[in-house]
């Protein structure tokens, strides 16, 4: 199993409150799933992700990565994790404005100590297979929305990840691109049995994901939406 | 990737980067300009010290005369018989500087002897007078003193008539030539001929002033008489004290003043700074009475607009410079902490990417050094330039030393009339000054701490904010809202 979560909670102390972002998840993720985790706003999704990506631990409990503790690890040794196992789309695709889109993607190659030519090699290839190969010399503001988040999924699988965790990837996008990117991670899921995490709070997106997890109030709300993954024929038809 | 991130950055935030950069460069501007000019004051401090007290010479030991002692000056310019009257004469007069008693050339080794003294030698500073003209005239009853008698004073009801009188003064100055790297001449250089030969030791030659010489006409190989006897001019120094119009072996000079085996001055080297006190405390020992004068004495009593400068370079220079420094690098701390926190999401990011606390410190700190080396490159220019500028005004210090029992310099401008004060008190109570001009000195060791200084405020304010950087919970910093 790629991820054990057990009894996991997280609560933040906010000005004298405690907030409960997560309340006693037990899940187990494998390899290969495509999971959409769906929820309403202030819910604890981004919050369960963030653990999954080793970007924050639980207060409570424990997030195994391929059995490992991931509370138990060093930040350096976390630091590697991320490296090498984690690729990270964000809803508001946090590319570095000053970066080109090709020196954005070399960005996630800089902790694995390649060579500038291998690293630029690699970055450009990922560009293309995000449709962007002719784009890798501009920056992020001389780029559309969905062109920019299409650097930021070349950003996130430029070192061939284990798990990409998207968070509202489609968020700060129209319908039209949205679709755009949702097929170009399903793609990913399909083609390369890339595994994918996504959190959205859009049902329409999370049915094309193998399995949904509805999250209320930092738990999960019904288990039973934790289905089998969805079959091909029944996915919503992908514009591109 | 590493400076191509640091160089996008900067460019991206130019303004606040030209800005940090500038107030870096202001302060190191500062510091530079402050301590070149600090430097000029020292320089001019040394060379006013060495003028006046000669280079090598940590000691000086001289002995003031005692009250009574010596006379008054007797020329003998009265007529001894009536049929003088009218007639040439010609008066030399070679004395040891009044106010100074004569010390025995053994207090000298007894000195040489101390512990902690590399070296002392004697010298004798004498002043030479001669004066030529006619007798004077007498006209009506005298009662003058005896035939043959030269010197007394003139009692007489008549009235003399007017004679005119030459008089040429000047001082001497008998040097050891066994060890001339202290003592009158080391502070001296030869701008013509040569200085004395180890075994000049009683030859009748003499090295003049420029002053002097120019003064009075005297080339390298012509020759003066002083006391009657010719001397050979074999050298012409130069010297912004002028400490004698005319220095001659210090032998020559104790027979020209019939003062064998005395001097009336001891130079005296140290073998370490340290033990000047103590060698001091051994010389009013070994010669008691003695006026025995540090070259820190004499600094003390440096007097005028150059202990002004020295003043102002080292208290208000200093803490101005420091001041400028410190906020310098408080603003460019300030703007790179704020920078920090405006890039709190970008560093959340990257560190989400794997990038670890330690390679974002050191982008910040990359960005910061930048930011240092040209601002210290620019203080330096701007500092560069505000010392040449100072050094191209070039200011006059003046340096005045009030005599303590430091019988040196230039109390050469005797002359007067033979009833007037004459050399006598001419010698006595002088105040020397000495003119120098200030030049800002930057040294490549002052380029090396001020460009350490730039790059040290700015690896500071960096530090700062890669701390604040590192700091950061990716969590944290990927929730922060832009």
């Amino acid at each position: 199993m790629l991820y054990e979560l057990h009894d996991v909670s997280k609560r933040y102390d906010q000005s004298k409150k405690q907030v409960v972002a997560l309340n006693g998840i037990d899940l187990t993720i494998a390899e290969g799933e495509f999971l959409a985790i769906q929820g309403s706003t202030g819910s604890g999704k981004t919050t369960l992700l963030q653990m999954l990506g080793a970007l924050d631990g639980p207060t409570a409990g424990s997030v195994l990565f391929e059995g490992q503790d991931l509370a138990k690890m060093t930040e350096r040794q976390l630091s590697r994790l991320r490296s090498n196992a984690f690729g990270f789309v964000f809803q508001a695709f946090n590319l570095i404005p000053t970066l080109t889109a090709q020196e954005n993607v070399e960005t996630a190659l800089v902790p694995l100590r390649i060579s500038a030519t291998e690293r630029a090699e690699r970055a450009r290839s990922a560009l293309a297979e995000v449709g962007l190969a002719e784009r890798g010399a501009h920056v992020p503001a001389e780029l559309s929305g969905g062109e920019q988040q299409r650097v930021g999924i070349a950003r996130a699988l430029v070192h061939n990840p284990r798990v990409i965790l998207a968070d509202e990837p489609s968020g700060n996008l129209d319908e039209r691109t949205r679709d755009e990117i949702i097929s170009l991670l399903e793609n990913l899921w399909r083609e390369r049995d890339q595994t994918i995490i996504l959190v959205t709070h859009d049902s329409h997106i999370a049915a094309r994901a193998s399995r949904r997890l509805w999250l209320d109030a930092g738990a999960v709300a019904d288990p039973n939406i934790a289905g089998e993954p969805v079959p091909p024929e029944e996915l919503v038809p992908s514009p591109v | 990737m590493f400076l191509t991130y640091i160089y996008r950055e900067l460019r991206r935030r130019h303004r606040q980067a030209i800005l940090t950069s500038l107030g870096l460069a202001l302060g190191i501007c500062l510091v530079v300009v402050v301590s070149a000019t600090a430097g000029g004051v020292r320089n001019a401090q040394t060379q006013v010290l060495h003028t006046l007290y000669g280079v090598g010479t940590d000691i000086t030991v001289s002995q003031n005369a005692t009250q009574g002692s010596g006379g008054p000056a007797q020329f003998g310019m009265n007529p001894g018989s009536p049929d003088q009257q009218g007639q040439r004469f010609s008066r030399d007069r070679i004395n040891s500087t009044s106010g100074l008693a004569l010390i025995s050339d053994k207090k000298v080794t007894s000195i040489a002897n101390l512990n902690g003294v590399s070296a002392a030698v004697g010298g004798l500073t004498l002043s030479s007078i001669h004066m030529s003209g006619h007798f004077a005239q007498v006209t009506g009853g005298t009662s003058g003193p005896p035939a043959g008698q030269f010197g007394g004073s003139v009692t007489s009801t008549a009235t003399p008539s007017q004679a005119p009188i030459k008089i040429d003064a000047f001082s001497i100055a008998g040097v050891d030539v066994a060890d001339q790297s202290i003592g009158p001449l080391s502070s001296a250089t030869i701008t013509s001929g040569r200085t004395f030969s180890m075994s000049e030791t009683d030859a009748k030659v003499v090295v003049v002033d420029s002053g002097y010489a120019k003064q009075n006409s005297l080339a390298v190989g012509d020759t003066m008489k002083i006391g009657g006897v010719k001397f050979t001019v074999i050298g012409v120094s130069k010297s912004a004290s002028a400490d004698a119009n005319v220095y001659m072996p210090l032998q020559r000079a104790q027979t020209l003043a019939d003062e064998k085996g005395k001097v009336n001055q001891v130079y005296v080297k140290a073998t370490s700074a340290t033990l000047i006190t103590q060698v001091k405390k051994a010389i009013k020992a070994t010669v008691p009475g003695a006026t025995v004068t540090t070259a820190q004495d004499l600094a003390n009593q440096v007097s005028g607009s150059l202990s002004s400068a020295s003043k102002l370079a080292n208290q208000l220079g200093k803490w101005l410079a420091i001041a400028a420094l410190v906020a310098a690098i408080a603003v460019a701390s300030l703007l790179m902490l704020s920078a920090v926190g405006r890039r709190v999401r970008e560093f959340g990011t990257l560190k989400a990417l794997g990038w670890r606390s330690r390679r974002i410190v050191s982008q910040v700190l990359g960005e910061a050094l930048a930011m240092g080396v040209a601002g210290g490159i620019a203080g330096i220019g701007l500092g560069y330039a505000g010392a040449q500028l100072i050094s191209r005004l070039s200011p006059s210090l003046q340096a005045t030393v009030a005599n303590a029992g430091f019988p040196r310099g230039g109390a050469t401008t005797f002359g007067g009339s033979p009833g007037g004060a004459g050399p006598s008190s001419a010698m006595r109570g002088f105040a020397h000054t000495v003119t120098v001009n200030l030049h800002a000195v930057v040294s490549p060791a002052l380029l090396a701490v001020a460009i350490a200084l730039a790059i040290g405020g700015a690896l500071i304010a960096g530090a700062l904010g890669g701390w604040r950087a590192a700091r950061l919970s990716p969590a944290d910093a990927l929730r922060r809202v832009d």
